[in-house]
């Protein structure tokens, strides 16, 4: 089966102030699948995420250079609205991080801000949403409660619903999973991996161990580098580069 | 040097702290019980449903009542968007540099100024200058300069302390910036802006050196923002310093207290209210 590239990131590079984060990146990401992006702290990881839904740019003294296609348009191109860049790739932070109001309004947010105002339309967006990511069951009595007071993992299905109900083409995972326990974890795998039918997702985990288990392929980064690529099973049983089998051995890292 | 060993110390130190707290707690009470008491004897029916005569001894304070409400409502009604607006400015619109920091010792420079000051000012610039006359007007737009500090600074507070995370959040759903302003943090930062509000209703209510200046001392109840008016902290030192009565300077005063109290507690409540219905 001949592979559909959703996103084409083209000679990437990336400065905050005069520190360069990331060094003449090339990669393409695949559709409908999971590409796990690794490395050790400071690899450039979080901020290469940042760079496809144009969150990078938030920060002081951000600059970019190259392109990223998305279904081949380029989305730094001036033409490209970057409102609706970021409702096309949702993104999933490291900390869960529910907004201060009631689950519902929580996953109502996104398409309130997209000028959705229909009680019915809502209700059916967030129901599907919270079901797509496995926690409809626990919530839906209490649709109207404060979403802080969930529990961690409850929070973090909740920011994908979140996320999924502004129906977006791509999900960014900054390691989603760091501070949770291995049943919320593999929840959130869960749901990712039912997710990828219809939706690129594009995941930075927390540990070597979560690129392995989800991941369809991988892409391993040191000080802003692309190192290596390819089929998860692939890198991990066989990396080609030295630098790929000292870390994923646990050599260092 | 007396070593104590770390029991008795320990012991020293609640009973200082402890006392420290009673002592303040004592002072208001004193206070309060003291006006109170000597205050709302006074306060009738007649009291608060009449305009003073007889420059105050008879008759009641309906329109020094109606004066406080209007130049207070007056004042608020001018410094909040205005300082909420900076405050907003400051934190979320601008990066800190050279403008920010001039507007914000700016600020700062204007809350450590005395009230009598803002009182000249009003008077040269908005009772003269500007020919608004001792009026309503004149009075909220001065008690408004007064209080704009401390609006901006209590509400560039309040809106530092939301998580930079919900900002992310918002922008990272398509949100526009004005949208995660409007969505996102005013409702969390609104506790905190609303209590900087009610502080300074609180300052306008009891304000007397820059209101007499600027607002007169009529006794008539105003019929619009340009007539002259007085209010009630005005009218209580006027009664109190020309010694025309003592009871009802301290009706007043009594009524100056729950009033201030009043405002609080409504605030507190409304506040509370959409917190609850937000969280």
């Amino acid at each position: 089966m001949q592979e559909q590239i959703k996103i084409s990131i083209r000679n990437l590079n990336f400065y905050y102030q005069r520190q360069q984060v990331i060094k003449e990146l090339n990669l393409d990401i695949a559709a409908n699948s999971i590409l796990g992006i690794f490395g050790p702290a400071n690899s450039g990881t979080t901020t290469l995420l940042r760079t496809l839904n144009r969150m990078s740019e938030l920060a002081y003294g951000a600059r970019i250079e190259g392109q990223i296609l998305l279904s081949g348009e380029n989305i730094y191109s001036p033409d490209f609205s970057v409102i609706e860049l970021r409702r096309k790739v949702g993104m999933v932070f490291e900390v869960p991080t529910p907004l201060p109001m009631s689950i519902f309004d929580n996953i109502a947010y996104g398409p309130r801000l997209g000028g959705i105002r229909n009680r019915a339309a809502l209700e059916k967006t967030v129901e599907g949403s919270l079901q797509a990511a496995v926690l409809w069951d626990e919530v839906k009595d209490r649709l109207n409660t404060p979403a802080m007071a969930l529990s961690g993992g409850q929070q973090q299905r909740l920011c994908i619903a979140r996320v999924l109900a502004l129906n977006p083409e791509v999900i960014l995972l900054d390691r989603p999973c760091s501070g949770l326990d291995p049943i919320s974890t593999a929840k959130i795998e869960e749901s990712l991996r039912q997710l990828k039918e219809k939706i690129t997702i594009v995941l930075v985990p927390h540990n070597v161990q979560q690129a392995g288990r989800v991941s369809d392929k991988v892409a391993f980064m040191l000080m802003g580098s692309l190192i290596e690529e390819g089929v998860t099973a692939e890198v991990f049983e066989n990396p080609q580069d030295k630098r790929t089998a000292d870390y994923i051995t646990g050599r260092f890292g | 040097m007396i070593r104590l060993n770390p029991k008795k110390s320990q012991v020293i130190a609640k009973t200082i702290i402890w006392l420290a707290a009673f002592i303040v707690i004592l002072l208001l009470l004193f206070i309060l019980i003291y006006i109170l008491s000597n205050g709302v004897p006074n306060i009738t029916w007649q009291f608060l449903s009449q305009i003073p005569s007889d420059m105050g001894r008879s008759g009641g304070i309906l329109s020094t009542i109606i004066g406080t409400l209007a130049v207070t409502a007056v004042a608020v009604i001018i410094a909040a968007p205005l300082g909420v607006g900076t405050a907003f400015y400051l934190t979320e619109y601008t990066r800190e540099g050279k403008i920010t920091k001039v507007i914000r010792f700016s600020a700062e420079s204007l809350a450590g100024i005395p009230s009598i000051i803002y009182g000249l000012f009003g008077f040269i610039f908005f009772v003269i200058y500007l020919q608004l006359g001792w009026s309503i007007l004149s009075g909220g737009l001065t008690l408004a300069v007064m209080i704009l500090p401390t609006i901006i600074r209590v509400s560039e507070e309040a809106i530092r302390t939301v998580p930079s995370i919900y900002r992310e959040v918002s922008y990272s759903l398509g949100g526009t910036k004005w949208q995660t302003m409007t969505r996102a943090l005013i409702p969390t930062a609104l506790p905190g802006i609303a209590n900087g509000i009610v502080l300074s209703i609180g300052r306008c209510v009891a304000e007397t050196a820059a209101v007499i200046l600027t607002a007169g001392s009529a006794l008539r109840i105003p019929t619009s923002l340009f007539s002259p008016t007085r209010t009630m902290a005005v009218h209580f030192y006027i009664l109190a310093r020309e010694g025309i009565s003592m009871e009802r300077a301290y009706g007043t005063a009594a009524l100056l207290i729950i009033l201030i109290l009043i405002i609080n507690v409504v605030a507190n409540y409304l506040v509370n209210r959409f917190v609850a219905k937000s969280r």
